[in-house]
């Protein structure tokens, strides 16, 4: 069953871009929300994540913050 | 058993693995990401060929030149070397995630990390309003009060970007401002801004996250509790050398001594870029001193088989 995967970033952060490359390189779709223009998405990263860094990835009801390629496998079953 | 292991898969390890791999070196290189410290670089404006690449960039390009060998290095991402010993024949490297691998000969190259501060609610609030990096979570804070701690050009950058973003920025610092006196005067010029010189960090309050500071001044020992919603650590770095203090003997900032031929004094291993006590930690640097510790290795390696 596919998991639904949100991933939280800012336009300058480098981990952001290697989480989103990982997922990309491994198919894994996911929406993705700037956080720096956002809001809301801000707000909703805080409130329902409990989280105030980037990227922050939620995996149904997991939430990552940071990007660790081993435990982002491990949580994907990759 | 491989020929060589490399631990780290930044600027100095991804060198070394090239190089490795042009002598035919049958490798294994274990980082827990590509690109290391290469990463945290927004820009880079003095790695020769370049005249301006994004560090993340730049990392991408390392990564393909040592995908290029893809029979002669084996690349293993995603895991923590967390100990190195020795064993019969060479050395035995153990990851986070339970696994060994052996080697007869061994490159450290696991760079820095950011320096924390250790006291007290800063490992509790991490990602919640204590961060490393500035560039990254920034945006986070618009219209709210932060703290940079630290004196040297990196706090000041941050300094810098918050003023333009956050409500207020108050910046502390153990000692005096260290970093270049532009920044000084930039940082200095802004309105938003309040200098705290010579004051601790005694703790970092706050229940699901950051609520307030608590710092004293050195001198006069008088405490101070500010309201900020995020701190921003700027404290300089840390070698990432724990894993082999019981193998050499490490300097006083935690780095191996190494000679210039990235030789550790424990023969088969090598240690090379930011890990090392090379003085200048650039990526160009880092790069060179991998690519030294590979043909260091490679002269070894010869010599073990003959």
């Amino acid at each position: 069953m596919a998991r639904e995967v949100k991933i939280y970033t800012t336009p300058t952060c480098p981990y952001c871009k290697m989480a989103k490359k990982f997922l990309d390189d491994n198919g894994i779709k996911y929406q993705e929300f700037n956080v720096a223009e956002d809001k809301a998405a801000r707000k909703e990263m805080k409130d329902k994540c409990n989280s105030l860094g980037v990227p922050t990835i939620c995996i149904d009801n997991e939430v990552l913050v940071g990007f660790d390629e081993g435990q982002l496998k491990e949580k994907l079953g990759l | 058993m491989y020929e060589l292991i490399i631990i780290g898969g930044g600027p100095a390890g991804m060198t070394a693995a090239v190089y490795a791999a042009r002598k035919k070196i049958n490798t294994l290189l274990i980082s827990g990401d590509i690109g290391g410290q290469g990463l945290t670089t927004w820009l880079v404006e003095n790695y020769m060929g370049y005249q301006f690449i994004e560090g993340r960039e730049l990392m991408q390009k390392f990564e393909e030149q040592v995908k290029q060998f893809p029979t002669d290095v084996k690349v293993e991402v995603g895991k923590r070397a967390e100990r190195l010993s020795r064993v019969d024949g060479g050395f035995e490297v153990r990851t986070d995630r339970g696994e060994t691998y052996q080697a007869k000969a061994v490159i450290l190259a696991t760079g820095k990390r950011p320096r924390q501060l250790n006291v007290p609610g800063e490992k509790e609030l991490i990602g919640r309003g204590v961060t490393y990096c500035a560039i990254c979570d920034g945006p986070l804070f618009a219209d709210v009060k932060v703290a940079v701690i630290g004196g040297g050009n990196s706090a000041l950058e941050a300094a810098d970007d918050m003023v333009k973003i956050a409500d207020h920025v108050y910046l502390i610092s153990l000692t005096p401002l260290t970093g270049d006196q532009i920044l000084i005067n930039k940082v200095k010029s802004a309105s938003n801004l309040t200098i705290f010189l010579e004051h601790e960090v005694l703790e970092i309050k706050g229940k699901n996250s950051v609520e307030g500071i608590r710092i004293q001044d050195l001198k006069s020992k008088k405490e101070k509790e500010l309201e900020v919603g995020g701190i921003f650590v700027e404290i300089g770095l840390t070698p990432n050398s724990a894993l082999v203090k019981e193998l050499v003997t490490l300097n006083r900032l935690g780095e191996i001594e190494v000679n210039c031929g990235n030789e550790t004094g424990v023969s088969g291993f090598f240690a090379a870029g930011d890990v090392t006590s090379v003085p200048d930690k650039q990526i160009v640097v880092a790069a060179g001193e991998g690519a030294k510790a590979a043909l260091q290795a490679h002269r070894y390696l010869q010599r073990l088989s003959k």
